[in-house]
């Protein structure tokens, strides 16, 4: 049932960088380079999906990366104050990472966890419902 | 009209990491029963139950698929999408959390009937953490030997709202940028690496093995003249109670938001940030794909929001989610957000409205898909039942400039 096509090849892109940002913490300038260089595409053709996609960086990451939902239903409970809380537990503004490399604070849009709003992704575990404490909490078990 | 379960038959009843207990609802039986049917006769049976689309667009589910199974070549794909990135849609994070077994019934069977041998299921990457319950389930349905005609594979996402537009989706899966194609060809023709493709809803492939196993005749009398079954609603934001329900279609919006406890109604966004908005005086509006439905996301707001607060949020969403193929949608959201965001401030002016109201029209006639298309539709809504506050807003706005000599 072997039914790949010669084109398929190309498919693997997404899921390769996103196993480099896992490893290196970023899709970096040097990564897309070689990446153009094996698949013979060419590099801005490469750039343009790594900079497409908003879980794909091409600036350096935290160890852990926290995405706060600021769509509508999780606006109307209140994410701002999860945001709040957020740049004071971690002395940082959203886009930015801490000096340390272990936290970066990003904002998203819906998260698919309305029924548990306001909520929050830390890598890939969903956080909902949240409250002050709970994030002082989450952010503990980090460290 | 009533709640049902067709879709949800199963979820919160089974264990969703042991097949033993699907197979002792029935499960596998649909499969069974398909695999005596020709392909032609499980098309035709989805075409009389008058199944639509439950991603948004409620496109006729076996027509699509008789197009797929008419489409010369041997190599043709199936995808499930699971790109659930609908502001508001977290239906079918709730099904595949909890049955995962019948939507890869309702793939074996879709796959079958269009003659596809290989399949994806597009899952975002907002749901990681769905991909290991959702393997699991697929290896056990492997080993009980259901799946000896297809190959099913998994595809995750990387965060792009627009990769749950069908042609996004597709130059996702092929690693490009998810954006948005031209039509035609349409995806049964010309799909996935240029072969026949049918995408299809999580939702919408829930309702194949009740359809096969009850027949189109039973499933083709729940609903509406033009909306058959019934509807996965997820209800979220003023209520007591959010969470995902299942109605008969045509069911009232204010049965609906009576089952999640809401008070104090202001508005009602269906279907996510393109989703119509009900005011609270037209409560009574029926919910299907002849009214108002879309993803069946609901959203409620009670009378402390601030409509114009509301639309810039949505209208930022859209520009933010734009893939930037197409001038109208990129640079028209744009627009939009910027004159939407002033009048929020309290800095409109009077012209505001008609510029929004122009704008709206040209983007809805030559966005290249429904995201620019439909980008208006909170817009020009909120115009239309509650332009009051747009144009207090404005007054306000005025006055309050005058005061400081401008």
């Amino acid at each position: 049932m072997d039914q790949t096509l010669p084109e398929q090849e190309r498919a693997g892109l997404v899921a390769r960088m996103k196993a480099e940002q896992e490893k290196s913490g970023y899709v970096s300038e040097q990564f897309i380079e070689q990446t153009a260089r094996s698949t013979g595409l060419s590099v801005g053709e490469v750039y343009g999906v790594a900079t497409f996609y908003h879980f794909l960086s091409t600036r350096p990451l935290g160890r852990n990366v926290i995405r706060v939902c600021k769509s509508i239903p999780c606006y109307l409970k209140s994410s701002q104050l999860v945001i709040e809380t957020l740049q004071e537990e971690l002395g940082i503004v959203p886009g930015e990472t801490t000096s340390d490399g272990k936290f970066s604070l990003q904002l998203t849009n819906c998260i698919g966890a309305c029924d548990q709003a306001p909520a929050m992704l830390l890598n890939h575990d969903l956080h909902g419902t949240l409250t002050p404490a709970r994030i002082a909490q989450i952010i503990e078990s980090c460290l | 009209m009533p709640a049902k379960r067709i879709v949800l038959k199963n979820c919160e009843i089974i264990d969703p990491r042991d097949i033993n207990t699907y197979l002792g609802r029935e499960g596998f039986k649909a499969l069974a029963k398909t695999l005596e049917m020709s392909p032609e006769a499980v098309i035709a049976e989805v075409k009389a139950s008058r199944l639509r689309g439950r991603g948004g667009a409620g496109f006729p589910c076996g027509l699509k698929w008789e197009l797929a199974r008419q489409a010369p070549g041997d190599v043709k794909f199936l995808i499930c999408n699971a790109d659930e990135g609908e502001v508001g849609t977290f239906k079918d994070r709730y099904i595949l959390q909890h049955d995962p077994f019948t939507l890869i019934e309702g793939m074996a069977i879709a796959a079958y009937a269009i003659g596809a041998k290989r399949a994806f299921i597009y899952l975002r990457a907002e749901y990681h953490y769905l991909l290991d319950g959702l393997m699991r389930a697929i290896d056990q349905v492997k080993a009980e030997g259901f799946l000896k005609h297809l190959d099913i594979q998994i595809h995750e996402g990387a965060g792009a709202y627009i990769c749950g537009e069908e042609s996004a989706l597709m130059d996702s899966i092929e690693g490009k940028r998810g954006e948005a194609r031209y039509k035609p060809p349409f995806p049964p023709t010309r799909g996935l690496w240029g072969k026949p493709t049918i995408i299809n809803n999580v939702e919408t492939l829930m309702n194949i093995p009740s359809i096969i196993l009850n027949g189109a005749e039973w499933f083709s009398q729940i609903g509406t003249e033009k909306s058959k079954g019934t509807k996965v609603f997820s209800i979220s934001g003023d209520v007591n109670k959010p969470g995902v329900c299942e109605f008969v279609m045509g069911s009232r919006l204010d049965e609906l938001v009576d089952w999640a406890g809401a008070r104090d109604i202001k508005m009602v966004q269906v279907g996510g940030a393109t989703g119509g908005i009900i005011p609270y005086f037209m409560m009574e509006t029926p919910l299907a794909f002849e009214t108002v439905l879309g993803s069946g996301a609901v959203t409620v707001f009670d009378k402390s929001r601030d409509t114009l607060d509301f639309v810039s949020r949505t209208v930022e969403f859209l520009a933010e989610e734009s893939c930037g193929k197409c001038t109208p949608c990129r640079e028209g959201t744009e627009v939009m957000l910027e004159i939407l965001g002033r009048l929020a401030k309290g800095d409109g002016q009077q012209e505001d409205i008609a510029a929004l109201e122009e704008l709206s029209n040209v983007m809805a006639l030559s966005s290249l898909c429904g995201l620019g298309q439909a980008a208006s539709i909170p817009v020009l809504d909120t115009l239309k039942h509650f332009r009051n506050d747009y144009e207090t807003r404005i007054k306000q706005s005025v006055f309050l400039r005058s005061l400081r000599g401008k």
